[in-house]
């Protein structure tokens, strides 16, 4: 039987959930031996190139390239994890959430007390820059989400049990010290 | 002890006595029943919801029922269990529960009812309300996107007058509990702690007070709410 096939992103997150990963420590030998990682910035391959078992979604969606990537995600993986408050309820970046977005922009690159330099008042407008969203959106009001896995970051231990539940078909374990919101 | 009555929680033999509120007869029995706007030393109103049981058929909240002879009490039930759960998804998402960057993150009741049931995510859509911190008072923060209005402090936290520092204000969705100025501006060091520690969530913060005490050593880091009932 092949590997079954993982793909991990990180959309609106700070990457902290990918360090929860990590934070597997010695049991990523275990974990290479047991799945294939396919789109994720672990192995650094950009685009999918099968058909993968589990998606793992750090982040919620900020802006248009995040909705595009998260539906990405949903139409090549068979089963999609929010992994992290971010993806589950927006996190930190859904702190603008009720702000509108002129406000921000221009808190972020005109008025704030800390910004001297931009002096002809420029917002970021290059073409290639995704679009900002109205707010920030927790991935499940996005596409469909099968698994949500809370912390910020989930504790290793509880991204370790969900993987090995899933691909051996075991249920989980979840003790209490696991499930965590922050 | 005067007049001990018998009655059962989910099956098991418990005494209290008569007329003592049914989630203080259960607490003194070693059983947990959760409560959010419920405290020891107040007057319950059954506001939250949160300490629901079935008694005869009927779902009560147990904070503001009294015990009688021989009642049997339905607690843990799987639909009474889901229905707590349902209402702490409620709070979650009628207000900002931003856990990772809040000063009661540990040691939050709100926050441990949903680890006690496991909340993965909330069945409800977030509603991101726009709400204010009013940090004007000498000693106190006081941030609306994380009030639960459960009025615990309104009603505990009074000065040598018998005037609440706290009230009730606006209605409707608007509804927010504020600080009274000036009396807040006379506030004690010992008034301010006692209302952070009543608050059950981190709604009411004493300044420069915040995440005194490291993760892995909060109240709620190791041990589930309810396990110094359930010993
Ligand atoms: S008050 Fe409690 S539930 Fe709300 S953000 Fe703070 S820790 Fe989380
Ligand atoms: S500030 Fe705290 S104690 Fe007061 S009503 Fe709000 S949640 Fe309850």
């Amino acid at each position: 039987m092949s590997k079954p096939v993982i793909a991990t992103t990180s959309l609106a997150g700070c990457f902290g959930c990918h360090m929860s990963i990590l934070d597997i420590d010695e049991r990523i030998l275990q974990l290479i031996e047991l799945v294939e990682f396919n789109k994720s910035p672990v192995d650094d391959i950009k685009t999918f190139t099968k058909p993968v078992d589990i998606g793992i979604i750090e982040g919620g969606c900020c802006n248009s390239e995040n909705v595009e990537v998260l539906r990405s995600f949903r139409k090549n993986c068979k089963i999609l994890i929010s992994l992290g408050e971010c993806a589950i309820m927006g996190g930190l970046p859904a702190l603008r959430n009720g702000i509108p977005v002129e406000e921000c922009l221009h808190e972020a690159y005109i008025g704030g007390p800390t910004v001297q330099l931009n002096k002809e008042h420029i917002l970021p407008n290059d073409d290639e820059l995704p679009m900002l969203l109205d707010r920030v959106y927790p991935c499940h009001e996005v596409v469909k989400i099968d698994y949500f896995l809370p912390g910020c970051p989930p504790r290793a231990d509880l991204i370790w049990d969900a993987l090995v539940a899933l691909i051996t078909g075991d249920p989980m374990k979840l003790p209490y010290e696991v499930v965590k919101f922050d | 002890m005067a007049n001990l009555i018998k009655f059962k929680i989910d099956g098991r033999e418990c005494m209290a006595e008569a007329g003592t509120y049914i989630v203080e007869a259960a607490r003194q029995n070693g059983i947990f029943i959760p409560t959010l706007c419920n405290m020891k030393g107040l007057h319950p109103k059954g506001a939250c919801r949160i300490c629901t049981v079935r008694i005869n058929g009927r779902l009560m909240t147990s904070c503001t029922t009294p015990v009688t002879d021989g009642i049997e009490i339905e607690s843990e039930s799987a639909d009474i269990t889901e229905l707590r759960k349902s209402i702490i998804e409620l709070l979650f998402v009628s207000g900002n529960h931003f856990c990772p960057s809040c000063e009661k993150s540990g040691n939050c009741e709100l926050q441990a009812l949903g680890y006690l049931y496991q909340m993965m995510v909330p069945r409800y859509p977030y509603d991101f309300p726009l709400k204010d911190v009013d940090a004007s008072s000498p000693k106190i923060i006081k941030d609306q996107n994380r009030c639960i209005l459960c009025k615990r402090c309104i009603k505990s936290i009074k000065d040598e007058n018998g005037r609440s520092f706290f009230a009730f204000h606006s209605r409707g969705n608007h509804l927010e509990v504020v600080l009274d100025e000036e009396l807040a501006a006379n506030m004690t060091d010992e008034l301010a702690e006692l209302a952070m520690n009543n608050c059950p969530v981190g709604s009411i913060l004493v300044k420069e007070k915040g995440f005194a005490t490291p993760i892995g050593k909060r109240k709620f880091d190791n041990q589930p709410i309810g396990s110094e009932i359930e010993g």
